[in-house]
């Protein structure tokens, strides 16, 4: 590699350099490749859904009930004659989409929280991490399930419920970073120039504790896709007729002793998309923030 | 002692919110009280009367958790069985189940880290990661359908669903277990290999003594103690996956109730049993925190 000599008083430079680095150690990670190759397929042939199949997916053909799969059907029928593949397709917009979205609720806020309550400490670094402290009370999918209790029970809901319980996450990640960033120099001499709190902490504090927080956020939409999932599942989420991963495999499980097929595909297609994300977020962990361990 | 205070705040929030729970619903609390039955005017103001919505606030907060403290989480809508009666008769079966998934999630998670660790940068290792990375994204869910199907379904050696005798708790204790598994394998993992590059690793393989030892008396020692925080924090992931586990598998313990209790919004029993759940982690995790700074003395609460 011939590297230009770069002056390191040039930002530009230094920035350009940075995401190079970046890019190149993206390509060269083997995990990251193979979760990205993964989830990009995952993504396209579910944004292709109409495309691929030839079916709709609440379709139903009652004369080929519970069919294995075959040529006409390639992963099988359900109990309504309808096409499972055609359904994992236009369900997986779903679980995508209740991922991306409740994660950028929880991101939003969480990060929100965090910068607050680890720039500017005092009385709100208190009342925040108390509230957090109580949020984490609740463990696991039970604060989403209390917070469907209280929403009511649909798919809006569960992305709500499943991107406020993620809060907690990001609110100590980024008070970590933000607390550990507010000594260095720079922040000091930007005080110092009378720049507002607001001001700093977009610019300044922020950027510098963007790193962990993607590393969680991309975990967490794994983590956000699985608990949608698990909400549908229990009848809480998506409701039938439309397909849903969860749904699907709570529908098929009165039939996995006559048609597994039912439940095994849509379970695969839960775990292949979760299992790509994973890969992403764990090689993107070791990129950006080789200290973060888990 | 300094620990028990620090959780006042945190479990005085938590019964507020539980409590405003029943406030932050849409629409009014008598009318989610009565559910669907047929609600005039007059029956509304009545139970409104009945359960104090009149009065201020913090009044009704102070006597629900005058209520609560004596026990009284108030009567399911549903059965109108005292919901504290309810918990207590299920809380067994849950108990016994994440007691189970948590030794299993221990016995593999440890040793899978273990033999990964001493086994560092070979296929061994490789091996045992990806087979965490897998168990860590297993829902339990799938993984649940996967055991019926493989051992009730096709191998037929184990039933189904149920709960009572230790055949009906394997598979959903090994299906509760399999996440928690994965992400333990690689936290004693990487604990391991920190233990494993300290001075006194070093130290005392320069004394002579047999690898074996030194594994034994000095790098499991201390790789192990963080674990112990983990497998409480885990306790709660179990308690909360018992949710899923329990639906699947028919047994009737908490989270079984607690899904059905949120589906025929039987508003009562939702908020005892959140109110229950919530103020038993909190005490798991005090006891963890005890038990931690008592095996290792460089922590101390003060």
């Amino acid at each position: 590699m011939s590297e230009v000599p770069v002056p390191p008083a040039n930002l530009e430079y230094q920035r350009a350099g940075r995401w190079s680095l970046f890019l190149k150690r993206f390509l060269r990670s083997r995990n990251v490749m193979a979760g990205a190759i993964v989830l990009g397929l995952v993504i396209l042939s579910v944004a292709l859904a109409a495309q691929i199949s030839p079916y709709e997916p609440t379709q139903q053909f009652r004369r080929h009930r519970l069919q294995a799969p075959n040529a006409e059907f390639l992963l099988g029928t359900d109990n309504l004659g309808r096409d499972i593949l055609t359904r994992i397709l236009y369900g997986g917009r779903v679980s995508l989409q209740v991922g991306i979205v409740s994660v950028a609720i929880g991101a939003t806020v969480g990060t929100l929280l965090g910068l607050i309550a680890g720039y500017i400490g005092g009385w709100s670094d208190v009342l925040i991490m108390r509230f957090i402290d109580m949020m984490l009370a609740f463990p696991g999918i039970l604060l989403a399930l209390v917070i469907i209790a209280v929403l009511g029970r649909n798919l809006q809901n569960v992305m709500i419920a499943v991107g406020l319980s993620s809060i907690p996450v990001y609110t100590r990640v980024v008070r970590g970073s933000a607390l550990s960033v507010k000594q260095l120099d720079f922040i000091i001499a930007a005080q110092a120039l009378g720049a507002s709190s607001g001001r700093i902490m977009a610019r300044h504090i922020l950027p510098n504790v963007l790193a962990p927080t993607i590393v969680v956020a991309t975990n967490g939409v794994a983590g956000a896709i699985i608990s949608g999932a698990a909400l549908s599942f229990l009848g809480l989420g998506q409701q039938p007729p439309d397909p849903e991963w969860g749904l699907m495999l709570n529908e098929g499980r009165d039939y996995i002793r006559v048609a597994a097929w039912v439940t095994t595909y849509p379970g695969l297609a839960i775990m292949i998309t979760v299992l790509s994300i994973n890969l992403l977020g764990d090689g993107l962990r070791d990129i950006l923030d080789p200290r973060l361990k888990l | 002692m300094g620990r028990l205070l620090q959780t006042v705040p945190t479990v005085f929030l938590v019964t507020v919110a539980v409590f405003l729970m029943l406030h932050l619903t849409p629409g009014d609390p008598a009318e989610v009280f009565l559910g669907d039955k047929r609600s005039s005017p007059e029956l509304l103001e009545k139970v409104r009367e009945d359960m104090g919505l009149n009065r201020p606030l913090h009044v009704q907060y102070l006597s629900y958790m005058g209520n609560a403290l004596r026990g009284d989480l108030g009567r399911s809508l549903q059965t109108n069985v005292p919901v504290l009666e309810q918990i207590l008769n299920r809380l067994p079966w849950t108990i016994e189940l994440a007691a189970a998934a948590l030794m299993i999630a221990a016995f593999i998670g440890i040793s899978v880290g273990i033999i990964a660790a001493l086994y560092h940068n070979t296929v061994i290792d490789t091996l045992a990661m990806a087979l965490a990375l897998v168990g860590i994204s297993m829902p339990v869910y799938w993984s649940s359908l996967l055991l019926i199907l493989l051992f009730a379904v096709q191998l037929r050696v184990l039933p189904a669903i149920g709960q009572g005798g230790i055949e009906r708790l394997i598979l959903p204790a090994t299906a509760l277990a399999l996440v928690s598994a994965g992400s333990l394998a690689r936290m004693v993992r990487s604990s391991m290999l920190e233990a494993l590059s300290q001075d006194f690793v070093l130290t005392a393989r320069s004394k002579g003594i047999s690898e074996r030892l030194v594994v034994i008396r000095h790098v499991l020692r201390n790789a192990l103690i963080p674990v112990v925080t983990i497998l409480g924090l885990m306790l709660g992931n179990m308690l909360s996956g018992a949710v899923i586990t329990e639906t699947i598998f028919a047994r009737l313990g908490i989270g079984q109730k607690y899904v059905e209790a949120v589906l025929q919004k039987d508003f009562t029993m939702v908020q005892g049993t959140t109110l229950f759940i919530a103020l038993m982690y909190v005490f798991v995790n005090i006891v963890v925190d005890i038990v931690y700074a008592f095996i290792d003395p460089r922590i101390r609460y003060v």
